[in-house]
Order: C-alpha cells, then sequence, then structure tokens
C-alpha cells in the first residue's frame, strides 16, 4: 500500500509525465494500428461466414448440407470459448507461419483474428438473422436467386445493425490488444504491464488505461454516429 | 389462365397436422379482377401463396396457362415469378432502399442494365402516382404511398398476374379505395389478372368481379360477386355479406314465429311491404332486423319479420308475401327455435 502511495508522488508523476510524453504517442499509433489491422482481418473472414451460417441454415436462403453447418457451428463455439491468453500460445506455429516470427506487434495481429473472426461471425450471424423475413419472402416472391437475396436485400438491410456491430467489434479488440501487448505485443498494453506494473510506476499504468478509455469512447461514439446516420428507418 | 385443381396444403407442427387447405379447385380467368375472401385462418394466405409456389401444395395441382408449377425447376420457378407478383399488407419495402432502388430490385434480379431499369421503375413512380418520390426512403412515405411503390415495384417485370395478400387491410378506408381504384386502373390499361386476398366484403365489392369463399380451408362458394351477394348460399358467405346474422342478433325469440324474406334483387323494396300487408291482410308484422343493401337499381338483403298470432296468421302472411309477384322474395319460416337454415 506504501508502495501504491509512495507511486504518486510528485517526483513520480513528474516521471510517469515524462514516460506518457516520450512513449505513448508510438503505443497509441501501436494499438490503433493492431486493433484496425485485426478488426480489418476479422471482418474479412467473419462477414463471409457469418452470412454462410444464415444463408446455409436449414431455413435460410441456400441450405446446406447440416453436417457441414454443425461443424461450422462447433468450430466457432470451440474458439471462442478458448481463454485468449492460452489461444495466443496456442497459434505461435500459424503466427509463425503468416508472419515469421511469433514476438512483436505485427506478430499479435494473428491470435487477436483468430480470436475475433469467430466473434464477428456470430454479430453478422445475428445482424442478418435481424432482417424481416417477410421482406426476404418477397424478393424470393420477385424471383431472386440466393445470392441476389444476400446480396441485395439481406446485406443492404443490414447495414446500419452491421456498422453497430462492427464498432462493438473493433473496441473488444482493442481491449484484447492491451492483453497480447502483455506478451510480445506494442502498444498501451504493454506500456500498462511493463512499465506500469512491472516497475511499480502505477501513474504510467493508470494513464495507459485513461488513454485506453477514452480510445474506445472515441471509436464507440463514431460507430454509434455512423450506425443512426446510415439507417433510413429513422425520419430525418 | 390459373387453375387449381385438387388443391390441399397440411402443415406439420409439433401439434400435428394442419390442414390449411382442403381439395380447392378454381379457375381464374385472364384479365379478371378475382376475391377470395375469409375470415382469419380460412388459408387466404396459403391458398395466395401456393399460386406463386411459394408454398409447396402437399396435394393437387396449379396450372399457370395450362404449366403444372409444380413440375417446374427452381430456375423456371423465378422466371413464373416474375409473370406472377406480389403485394403485401406490409408493404415489404427495402427499408434502407430508396423508392427507386425498391421498383429497380425486380429488374435487377431478372439481369435488366441499370439505365434500362431506372427508366422503367421512374415510369412506374409516375403510372403509380408518385414521380416526385423516387429519392425519398420508405419510412418518408405514408401507408398508402408506400403500397403504391411495393405496387410499382409488382409491375416492374410486366407480370401477367398481380396477387394482394390484404393489400388494403393495412389502410384507412379512404386510402384502401384509392389503392383499390389504382388496382383497377391498372387491370383495365394493362389486362392484368389479378387476386384480391381479402376479410373484407367491401373491397371484394369494391373492384371484384369474382370471388370464392373460403372456409377452413375449402372453397364454400364461388361465382360472380353480384350474385354471391345477391343470394348467398353457404352459411360462411351470409356471415361475410351479413354480419350482424352471424352475430345472433337474428335469433329469433323463443316462440315467436318469424319470416325471413331475401331481397333477391328486388326493384321495388321501396315499396311499403309491411305496410301493405298490414292494410290487406290485418297483420302487423314487425321488423325484428334488417340488413338490405342497394346495388344501383336492385335491393338485397335479409329482413326478419315477426308475426304476431298464430299458425294461421303466419300462413296468411307468407301467402300474402309469396303472391307478391314484382317482388322477388324467398320466405323461410322459422318457429322461434331455429336460426333458419336458410337454404
Ligand atoms: N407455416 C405454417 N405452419 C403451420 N401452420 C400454418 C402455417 N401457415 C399457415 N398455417 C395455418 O394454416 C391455416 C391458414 O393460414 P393462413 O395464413 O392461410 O390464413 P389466412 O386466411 O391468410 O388468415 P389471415 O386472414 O389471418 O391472414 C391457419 O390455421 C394457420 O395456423
Ligand atoms: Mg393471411
Amino acid at each position: 500500500m506504501n508502495q501504491f502511495a509512495n507511486a504518486f508522488t510528485g517526483e513520480k508523476l513528474q516521471e510517469a509525465w515524462e514516460i506518457f510524453l516520450r512513449d505513448f504517442p508510438f503505443a497509441l499509433w501501436e494499438t490503433v494500428y493492431v486493433t484496425v489491422l485485426a478488426t480489418f482481418f476479422a471482418i474479412v473472414i467473419g462477414l463471409p461466414l457469418g452470412m454462410l451460417l444464415v444463408a446455409g441454415d436449414e431455413h435460410g436462403v441456400r441450405p446446406m448440407p447440416r453436417l457441414l453447418m454443425r461443424a461450422i457451428n462447433v468450430i466457432i463455439n470451440l474458439l471462442r470459448s478458448v481463454p485468449f491468453l492460452i489461444l495466443i500460445v496456442m497459434v505461435i506455429p500459424l503466427t509463425r507461419l503468416i508472419v515469421g516470427t511469433s514476438v512483436g506487434t505485427t506478430a499479435s495481429v494473428v491470435p487477436l483474428v483468430v480470436a475475433a473472426f469467430p466473434f464477428v461471425a456470430r454479430l453478422v450471424e445475428g445482424s442478418l438473422r435481424g432482417v424481416n423475413p417477410n421482406i426476404i419472402e418477397t424478393a424470393q416472391s420477385m424471383g431472386a436467386k440466393p445470392g441476389q437475396i444476400l446480396f441485395h436485400v439481406m446485406l443492404p438491410e443490414s447495414v446500419p445493425a452491421l456498422i453497430s456491430n462492427f464498432t462493438l467489434a473493433i473496441t473488444t479488440i482493442m481491449g484484447y490488444t492491451a492483453m497480447s501487448g502483455a506478451i510480445g505485443g506494442g502498444g498501451l498494453g504493454k506500456i500498462a504491464i511493463m512499465i506500469g506494473y512491472n516497475r511499480y510506476k502505477y501513474a504510467v499504468l493508470y494513464l495507459a488505461v485513461i488513454v485506453l478509455v477514452i480510445l474506445v469512447q472515441v471509436f464507440q461514439t463514431v460507430g454509434s454516429r455512423l450506425a443512426a446516420m446510415s439507417d433510413k428507418r429513422l425520419k430525418r | 389462365m390459373i387453375e387449381l385443381r385438387n388443391l390441399s396444403k397440411s402443415f406439420i407442427t409439433p401439434d400435428g397436422a394442419v390442414d390449411a387447405l382442403k381439395h380447392v379447385n378454381l379457375t381464374i380467368r385472364d384479365g379478371d379482377i378475382y376475391g377470395i375472401i375469409g375470415m382469419s385462418g380460412a388459408g387466404k394466405s396459403t391458398l395466395v401463396r401456393c399460386i406463386n409456389m411459394l408454398e409447396r401444395p402437399t396435394e393437387g395441382t396449379v396450372l399457370l396457362n395450362g404449366q403444372d408449377l409444380g413440375v417446374l425447376s427452381d430456375k423456371e420457378l423465378r422466371d413464373v415469378r416474375r409473370k406472377v407478383t406480389m403485394i403485401f399488407q406490409g408493404f415489404n419495402l427495402l427499408m434502407q432502399r430508396t423508392c427507386l432502388k425498391n421498383v429497380m430490385l425486380p429488374l435487377r434480379f431478372s439481369g435488366t442494365p441499370k439505365e434500362e431499369a431506372e427508366q422503367r421503375a421512374l415510369e412506374l413512380l409516375k403510372t403509380v402516382g408518385l414521380p416526385d418520390k423516387a429519392n425519398m426512403y420508405p419510412a418518408q412515405l405514408s401507408g398508402g404511398q408506400q403500397q403504391r411503390v411495393a405496387i410499382a415495384r409488382a409491375l416492374a417485370t410486366s407480370p401477367e398476374v398481380l396477387l394482394c395478400d390484404e393489400a388494403t387491410s393495412a389502410l384507412d378506408p379512404k386510402t384502401t379505395h384509392q389503392i383499390l381504384e389504382l388496382i383497377r386502373t391498372i387491370n383495365r390499361d394493362t389486362g392484368i389478372t389479378v387476386i384480391v386476398i381479402t376479410h373484407q366484403m367491401s373491397v371484394v365489392q369494391e373492384i371484384c368481379g369474382r370471388v370464392a369463399i373460403l372456409e377452413n380451408g375449402t372453397v364454400v362458394e364461388e361465382g360472380d360477386v353480384t350474385r354471391v351477394f345477391s343470394n348467398p348460399q353457404a352459411q360462411a358467405t351470409r356471415n361475410l355479406v351479413y354480419p350482424e346474422m352471424a352475430q345472433g342478433s337474428l335469433q329469433p325469440a323463443p316462440g315467436g314465429q318469424q319470416v325471413r324474406l331475401s331481397f333477391n334483387g328486388a326493384s321495388a323494396a321501396s315499396e311499403p311491404l309491411i305496410a301493405r300487408m298490414a292494410m290487406e291482410c290485418g297483420i302487423a308484422a314487425s321488423v325484428h332486423t334488417a340488413s338490405i343493401r342497394s346495388v344501383g337499381e336492385h335491393v338485397y338483403g335479409y329482413m326478419l319479420l315477426e308475426i304476431p298470432g298464430g299458425p294461421d296468421e303466419l300462413a296468411k302472411a307468407v301467402n300474402y308475401l309469396k303472391a307478391m309477384k314484382d317482388v322477388s322474395v324467398r320466405v323461410e319460416v322459422s318457429y322461434g327455435d331455429t336460426g333458419g337454415d336458410g337454404q
């Protein structure tokens, strides 16, 4: 406790401020870079997967073999239930294969993507299932092919839901970058753990958390705004 | 021409099979505006959804111009659906797309080039009276306007048949009238066959030439609207035409004796029938209930008369009423305990 209180003396605060000015801009950049890159790839994989989950469903627009759908669902659930720290270790071979190394900022993107794409797939699934089934049936009554229903009806109709869910994904992934930062990755998480916690500079730890919180707020606000702006159901 | 031959549809539910349609036979001629009316749950939506195979019949066939739709491949069926289009109670427009994009949708589905589709969509929006709403979103339109957009969309692929499932049920009477007027105009101008599903007799009365009455999945009556209106045969039809009857307000008083008159296109209903009977036979009948409507010069409906006295007076009254040559009436007698089976 004493040690904790000592971390906020004027001298320590001065030191923390210097560290902030020196290290934070780059750490912030690293966090944003990893988050955006990981979210991008998570969407690249998760969006089609989510579409497949909905379209290939027994009652979907293009039913797929039940066994296949069952298998995909099981894999997604498995990936979602592995704790992230363990997942980071488990995917090390894959990370090496893709990035060439398993440590460093870019390498930390791989486990983030592996952890996030099943989550994104579920979010996409939920968004698409929210489309009014009567509209889908109407498209069928107009002689639309399954792919046309998916791309001309279901996707456009769920754009606002997709934007809010992708916002949820990006903020969640940002939280995860702090964890991957703890073991090898860069960013605000790394500063919080390596400097703030390991070297008892709690003021730095708190500064890192505050910056992360602000960052999440910014992404969330922008995402919510975009979602609302894209929604044409609101009379404006 | 659309022919439904021995059409049946059962749904398998956890609680057992539901027979939504039972051996339905109907023929709908080209260019007709054909009404299908029935109470909620009668099977109207199921029937109309079988016509474009959104619902596969369990038994029987749907013939479109002699072609059995049940045997078509998915691709052939998609082509048929461009010729048999549909509008719905809930309009079912894409809420995230402009009216123009909504109308263009079926054309895009059929591979029409963008510019051409846009041209056609603009034309159609003009046809339905919304040339200035092209770039508006459905949420910015009233219900009636949204249904107009849906109609434009349904017409985009130049269909031969338009299916309307409760298309006006969400609209107020005035808007209903305008939409029906629009459908009638389109039918007249393009010769499109229209099938109108409704639970409102007034809708059938306003635009349909022929009508089928559906009850519990069975067609209980079918024919020209004027005929069905004037002389409804099935109980279900009477309940629709004269809802007062169904609500039991026409039950005879116990012990009383009553005569039911059916005005079957009588032209002289304005004649003081009751007063004349009182003067000429000395029977002062009282009107128990009346449900009368006039179509043009003719009068249709029912009147339930309470005849005072005993069997003699009743016989006299019946004879008198039957003898009225210039008034086409049907006399039905019920002695207090039956509600009048009415055949
Ligand atoms: N998918 C389904 N699964 C099970 N039962 C169904 C299904 N669709 C319709 N039914 C049943 O079939 C019967 C007819 O339904 P339908 O929707 O055709 O009635 P409707 O005449 O259109 O009624 P409404 O006027 O209320 O729209 C009802 O008993 C209904 O419960
Ligand atoms: Mg219905």
